[in-house]
């Protein structure tokens, strides 16, 4: 087993690839290519222990389990902070309009500021393409059979996508409220975005995603008319996991509440580069 | 299904401690792991059967402590034993708590020889 994702040796593990820059279909050249790079570190070792000694000893380890995930992360973290880069890991469940958020955001913010992507998602190229038609720097990650994003996943990716100083990154995690909660990447901030068609009471369901968020995102609220969905309920259920967590309206497909995302993103990039 | 990416972390630091110690087998392993380290624990044993095979561990007897998970009410000041992150002070009814302990996920020691 591969120690990314579990898969056996001849199963799909970890691949980034790098979208080429998206260009006018009518310049198109006939030579595109994407490069892959197959990840795949199968460490298979196993130790003789046919010798048998009663020579015990205890090693006192206490040890954190994700230690080595946590120390990648935290290299992550310091090659974004150098870079003045914000960098907000996306997590949501699938089908919350994590991708569409993403185009809209990088359409509206372009002429002012540089925002590169990562995808995460465990097949398919599907979501870069759709980025790389912004016009913005994507790699995808396909996590093969992983259920989550981890660093060590990140570092490659940002090996490939070398995002500007000054810039915004986003990470778009695999759709999944459960597992990407464990796994830091080294992110400035973590965004949780829920919709509308959702159930109210998901930061209840799934707390540690909502405990370990900082921005809640709150999407389509233009089916509000619609469906079932309280908003302050869902807000009073993810002040009860979380309580400094910070909430914002918004539809990606009207444009509603936009405003207050872009502005806050512009802040945060503004604030990093006067530090 | 992270649970297996967990056992995976495990076997690699027992193989790192294995080497360090140079000692020949791990006989032990000692894990504590808090009630809300997100960690399902029948995942947890059913990731453990396949992930430990053809390792340091195939062999190892597994211990997990469990922490129960502790909150400090930031209202009343109540140290309270909770079951998930949002859970109302039994003093005063607020939701505002500081998680003291419970979310611990650590290989706490290893006996080998």
């Amino acid at each position: 087993m591969c120690t990314t994702c579990g898969c056996e040796t001849n199963g799909k593990g970890v691949r980034v690839v790098k979208l080429k820059k998206y260009q006018d279909p009518h310049h198109h050249h006939d030579h595109d290519h994407s490069h892959e790079h197959h990840h795949h570190d199968h460490k298979h070792d196993s130790t003789d222990t046919k010798e048998e000694t009663h020579n015990q000893k205890i090693i006192q380890l206490e040890q954190d389990i994700l230690q080595k995930n946590n120390l990648l992360a935290e290299r992550n973290r310091g090659y974004i902070e150098a870079k003045n880069i914000l960098a907000l890991n996306l997590v949501s469940s699938p089908g919350s309009g994590k991708t569409a958020l993403l185009e809209r955001t990088i359409y509206d913010l372009q002429k002012e500021v540089s925002i590169a992507v990562i995808e995460g998602d465990q097949q398919t190229n599907q979501d870069a393409e759709r980025i790389a038609k912004t016009g913005a720097s994507v790699v995808q990650i396909n996590t093969g059979k992983g259920c989550h994003l981890d660093a060590e996943m990140v570092n490659k990716a940002l090996r490939e996508l070398k995002p500007e100083s000054n810039s915004i990154l986003m990470i778009e995690n695999v759709g999944n409220l459960v597992c990407p909660a464990m796994f830091d990447l080294g992110e400035t901030a973590r965004v949780v975005i829920i919709s509308v068609t959702e159930g109210d009471d998901k930061p209840i369901k799934y707390p540690d995603m909502f405990q370990s968020a900082h921005i809640c995102l709150i999407n389509k609220i233009d089916l509000l008319p619609y469906v079932n969905f309280s908003v302050e309920r869902a807000k009073d259920f993810a002040r009860k996991v979380n309580h400094h967590l910070q909430f914002m309206e918004v539809s990606a497909t009207t444009g509603e509440g936009m405003v207050q995302w872009y502005d806050w993103l512009k802040s945060k990039v503004q604030a990093e580069v006067l530090v | 299904m992270h649970e297996l990416s967990i056992v995976l972390s495990i076997v690699e630091i027992a193989e790192n401690e294995l080497q360090k110690a140079q000692a020949h087998q791990i006989d032990k392993i000692e894990l504590e792991i808090g009630t809300l380290a997100g960690v399902e624990m029948d995942a947890l044993d059913f990731a453990w059967e396949a992930a430990v095979k053809n390792t340091v561990l195939a062999h190892a007897e597994r211990k997990i402590q469990r922490i129960e998970a502790q909150a400090r009410c930031l209202d009343c000041g109540l140290v309270y034993p909770i079951q998930q992150a949002w859970a109302e002070c039994p003093a005063c009814g607020e939701f505002f708590n500081e998680i003291l302990q419970g979310k611990e996920l650590r290989v706490k020691s290893l006996i080998v020889s």
